[in-house]
């Protein structure tokens, strides 16, 4: 005979449970029925039916702008997970150093969104910009206005200026929850530095690492501020990701396509956030 | 109630759901079931197995729409068949 949980604590979820109902799922629902009307007011909206999501699923538009915005994921992973790991295993494992070090990468993750692009376009202003004074000096020609590979090296260096605290801390909290006997052992066995962080470090902070992983790429597949002050989508659309293309329609008063694309978008997400799930589940089995 | 410019295919279509939820959480109350096993090599419940079965059906009505365009109601055969599949291997 087993035991059959106690499923009275889901009560004592109420409360949060409501909030969030209000503020995710009717919203979600009003979305999703927007999604098929031709709507600017709610007393001028017309029946459309499934017109907006055929636009979307068959033009080549939307396939494009998921490339793009893989991409960008791909390329903020590909950098901010090295770089995140060998910051936290830098960083000293005093007490009192280490947390300094652990504010000083969280301060740039409380800087309001809208000031980033801000921060980063007087960086690299031509005339009273650090950055571009730099760039200046050393010949070389950063063009990130119309140059599309600068762009995402630009978009990329602000998203790992931005981020790369989130990365450095969840990696540094794993690392310090490994017990110290690994270590013992790992030195008794005569192990290398590099053996060390192969067998012990890295498959130990794997699971805060999956963490990390879903979180940066749901935010980096949202990103929008950033990209749409530094550049707009350009040039010629190559950094209009589908966050840009949907903030495009919500300026242009398409409420329609709009909803029809959030709803597409959440299924992405959903759908990865799923995935994740799959990957932890298999990660504790 | 208006502002969320509701329709008979959106209700319908959101009473389903909510109904196939009702179901499932009153059937795992019910019949409490082990986990098992299936071709994705994670183990499943009837509830993980349902959000499979709607997250794809999604989808392969998103696919119906961009590859075939007409008749979208055939859509939901796929989605059945579909549907029998995850419950009957995943």
């Amino acid at each position: 005979m087993t035991q059959r949980p106690d499923n009275r604590a889901w009560l004592l979820m109420l409360p949060a449970m409501s909030v969030l109902g209000i503020v995710g799922l009717v919203p979600l629902i009003a979305v999703f029925n927007y999604a098929f009307f031709d709507i600017f007011t709610l007393q001028s909206r017309f029946w459309v039916s499934t017109e907006w999501f055929a636009e979307l699923v068959g033009t080549p538009d939307l396939y494009a702008a998921l490339g793009r915005s893989l991409l960008f994921s791909t390329l903020v992973v590909l950098v901010q997970f090295p770089l995140g790991i060998a910051i936290a295993l830098m960083i000293p494992r005093g007490r009192l150093a280490g947390s300094l070090v652990l504010m000083l990468v969280a301060i740039p993750m409380v800087v309001p969104w809208n000031l980033i692009p801000m921060i980063w376009l007087n960086l690299l202003h031509p005339t009273y910009g650090t950055v571009a004074q730099m760039f200046d000096a050393i010949g070389f020609d950063f063009d990130y206005k119309f140059n599309a590979v600068h762009t995402y090296a630009l978009l990329v260096t602000v998203d790992t200026w931005h981020w790369i605290g989130l990365v450095v801390i969840l990696a540094y909290s794993g690392l310090s929850a490994i017990p110290p006997s690994y270590y013992q052992a790992a030195r008794i066995d005569g192990a290398s530095r590099a053996q060390v962080f192969w067998h012990i470090q890295l498959p130990k902070i794997r699971p805060v690492l999956l963490m990390a992983l879903l979180l940066r790429v749901i935010d980096s597949l949202m990103i929008y501020v950033e990209a749409f002050g530094i550049n707009a989508g350009g040039p010629m659309g190559a950094t209009a990701f589908l966050s840009l293309e949907l903030g495009e329609e919500i300026n242009a008063f398409n409420y329609g396509p709009a909803a029809a694309r959030s709803v597409l978008y959440f299924l992405l997400v959903l759908s990865v956030a799923w995935l994740f799930r799959v990957a932890m589940q298999r990660e504790t089995q | 109630m208006d502002w969320m410019a509701w329709t008979w295919p959106t209700a319908i279509f959101f009473m389903v759901i909510a109904s196939l939820l009702v179901t499932f959480t009153v059937l795992a109350i019910k019949f409490p079931e082990t986990p098992r096993r299936g071709v994705l090599g994670m183990e499943t419940t009837r509830g993980d197995r349902l959000f499979i079965t709607l997250l794809g059906s999604a989808f392969i009505n998103l696919g119906w729409l961009g590859l075939v365009g007409t008749a979208q109601p055939y859509a939901m055969i796929v989605c059945l068949i579909y549907a029998a599949a995850v419950f009957r291997w995943v």
